[in-house]
């Protein structure tokens, strides 16, 4: 089901996150503020591309329950905490300007950097951090989060009307960014006290591209593929970053806004068994082990 | 007329680089003042040219149905900062008319292009105008050198029909400067009788495009930031530095990064026909319409000389302009792009053409949506 490439990459990345947390606990590196995300149902606007009958289709809306509560860092993180990481090599320096503020929001960041933080955190905190997944972001972003269907009905006969719909959909969000990192807090807090979610920062989460195909009644097929060289980055829109790029900007054929700056924040992970069962499914789907 | 700031401006080029100096030797107006036989285009009539900015061109006839005029055409110069990517990296651009690149000007072969070229008292420098279409004086850049504060009137015969680079050329390392600091643009002088085919039968556009790609050089700090600068002058020395090394920072479309894309992008519909004058007064370009062809290019630009048909990608000269005639087919989003990759995606020379219509399953189908094919299928000489 999934190429060779795509399990080497997923060995290679899993190894970040089931590696063990030997290293004493440092006391210069302080835990980050948390928000707790309480447990509840979730309408969640699947990620991922969707084809009815071969034809590009709005993703659906499914029911999903978050079973657990769970830790999410309060704000993005920041310069000065990412170049500790740096400094001690655990952490590829990020690719924004050396002129950064050390008190703002890193950026220029890829999926790669985002878990070698995670990794490099979780050996130092003696706590399990990770990325969040795609449904555990916009959970806990809210009403921050951006719906990204078009709205549109798929027309067999003419496949550019989705795909100018989503050129307009797209040049509106752009046209609406403001450029400079901002500092923590400028984009404010949402209804669950989690800030500067959906400003200008777009987050990486754990979730690898998904295609699948729906059903005449709309329910998912169970024969999708995943890649999960590409990972998608929340924030004013969901996009689908290949994980190794640290500035998303691009013209040419690639059609549509890109995030204006990639950085992350982290969910803790030590609530038993949940996060690392999540993986561990994960690991086990990669491997075709359903 | 000499400002403070011009002052100013001279003493911060000479203590920059005293090679500066020679800017008077190339182009001196005075010495230049033409002393033939007036030509008697009294009855001649005359026409006035509103000039419209780019990518969008003024109204005009194809076929022309009046006899030859003196086209009369007015155009300021203005210095001033522009941003040149969403980044919001600045540049102390220096303009025709307020626009990079400059305006396009339309006129037909035997008509007299008359200019007003104006150099308000704002401005620091000298400027002048070359058109490649024009004969003698240096393209006229030898007549119409204008200090801030001036204005003079240039008339040419347009003797050849093609599209045409003018720029400011006003002497020594200014010329390249200003040229790179978006000084350019272009004029078409069509046939009388309009295009035609390689068969020399008439062809017709919808609506031109007007194309101006630029290359920008511009400095970083220690940092690795881009530069921003209080005035032109006080740009100069690190930017002729990184012109130096003739690898530029930026190679855009109408003056920006993204110009020509999302809000800003061009829009067709499916059987309009558009002509794309491109033109580049510096650097050697390739214009490629991803997802569709040039049906009738004149890569030169010349319109005596027949177009190539069916072209992929097209050659643009640095310091010419080129043509092409395309009838969308099939609707969707077109991106106009230089097809070096690096050029167009990472520097930034794209243009997109969003064009609405009826999807021709003929022309192109996805017979099979992407789909999972299963392990089996995974070739053995994939494996590592």
């Amino acid at each position: 089901m999934y190429s060779i490439f795509k399990a080497k990459t997923a060995a290679v990345l899993s190894g970040l996150y089931l590696a063990t947390t030997a290293i004493v606990v440092s006391q210069e590196v302080p835990l980050p503020e948390l928000v707790t995300v309480s447990s509840g149902m979730h309408q969640y606007r699947a990620s991922g591309e969707f084809l009815r009958s071969g034809v590009p289709a709005d993703a659906p809306v499914l029911a999903i329950s978050m079973p657990r509560s769970f830790d999410i860092m309060k704000y993005q993180v920041s310069v000065d905490a990412y170049r500790r990481c740096v400094a001690e090599d655990a952490c590829g320096e990020a690719l924004a300007n050396r002129s950064q503020k050390p008190d703002h929001p890193v950026t220029g960041i890829s999926f790669t950097n985002a878990s070698e933080y995670a990794q490099w955190l979780s050996a130092k905190t003696n706590v399990k951090w990770r990325l969040p997944t795609d449904e555990e972001w916009s959970y806990a972003a809210g009403s921050r989060f951006v719906d990204d269907s078009l709205g549109a009905k798929e027309d067999p006969a003419n496949p550019s009307l989705r795909w100018l719909l989503k050129y307009q959909k797209y040049a509106d969000l752009e046209s609406e960014q403001t450029l400079p990192v901002k500092p923590h807090g400028d984009f404010g807090a949402n209804e669950n006290g989690i800030y500067d979610m959906s400003g200008n920062v777009w987050e990486w989460t754990a979730t690898c591209y998904q295609r699948s195909s729906i059903d005449a009644v709309g329910k998912v097929k169970a024969d999708g593929t995943a890649n999960c060289g590409v990972r998608i980055a929340e924030g004013q829109h969901r996009a689908y970053i290949t994980y190794f790029v640290q500035d998303a900007k691009g013209g040419g054929c690639s059609v549509g806004a890109p995030p204006t700056h990639l950085g992350f924040r982290l969910v803790r992970d030590d609530k038993t068994g949940y996060g690392l069962g999540l993986i561990n499914q994960w690991w086990d789907s990669m491997l075709g082990r359903d | 007329m000499i400002t403070r700031r011009t002052a100013l401006m001279g003493a911060a080029f000479v203590a920059a680089a005293p090679a500066i100096a020679v800017q008077k030797a190339s182009a001196d107006s005075e010495s230049m003042t033409p002393v033939g036989a007036k030509v008697d285009l009294a009855n001649m009539p005359r026409r006035k040219v509103e000039l419209v900015a780019p990518p969008f061109v003024h109204a005009h006839e194809q076929v022309s149905s009046q006899p030859p005029a003196i086209v009369e055409f007015e155009m300021t110069i203005i210095e001033k900062e522009v941003e040149v990517d969403d980044d919001g990296t600045m540049m102390q651009g220096m303009t025709f008319d307020g626009s990079i690149p400059g305006p396009l000007m339309v006129v037909h072969e035997g008509d007299y292009v008359e200019l007003t070229l104006i150099n308000p008292p704002e401005n620091l420098m000298q400027h002048n105008i070359d058109f490649h279409a024009a004969t003698g004086g240096l393209g006229g850049g030898a007549l119409t050198l204008v200090n801030p504060g001036e204005k003079t009137v240039l008339r040419f015969k347009a003797t050849r029909p093609g599209t045409f680079v003018y720029h400011c050329a006003p002497g020594g390392p200014m010329i390249p400067w200003h040229v790179v600091s978006g000084m350019s643009g272009a004029i078409m002088i069509l046939p009388r009788d309009g295009l035609k085919n390689e068969k020399n039968e008439p062809v017709s556009y919808d609506k031109v495009y007007y194309i101006g790609e630029n290359d920008f050089y511009i400095p970083k700090d220690e940092n690795g930031d881009y530069m921003r600068f209080e005035d032109a002058g006080s740009s100069y020395g690190d930017t002729v530095e990184v012109m130096n090394g003739l690898i530029p920072t930026h190679v855009v479309f109408n003056g920006k990064a993204g110009a020509l894309t999302g809000d800003n992008a061009l829009k067709s519909k499916v059987g309009e026909t558009v002509l794309i004058v491109h033109s580049q007064a510096n650097r050697d370009t390739r214009p490629h319409l991803i997802g569709g062809h040039g049906d009738l290019v004149w890569e030169t630009g010349k319109f005596n000389n027949p177009p190539e048909r069916d072209l992929e990608t097209w050659f643009i000269r640095g310091g010419s302009a080129g043509a092409a005639l395309y009838t969308f087919r099939q609707p969707g989003v077109y991106a106009y792009v230089n097809h070096n990759l690096i050029e167009a995606v990472n520097l930034g020379a794209t243009a997109h053409v969003v064009v609405e219509g009826e999807w021709d399953n003929d022309l192109m189908a996805q017979v099979v949506a992407p789909t999972a094919y299963g392990d089996m299928h995974i070739s053995k000489k994939a494996l590592p």
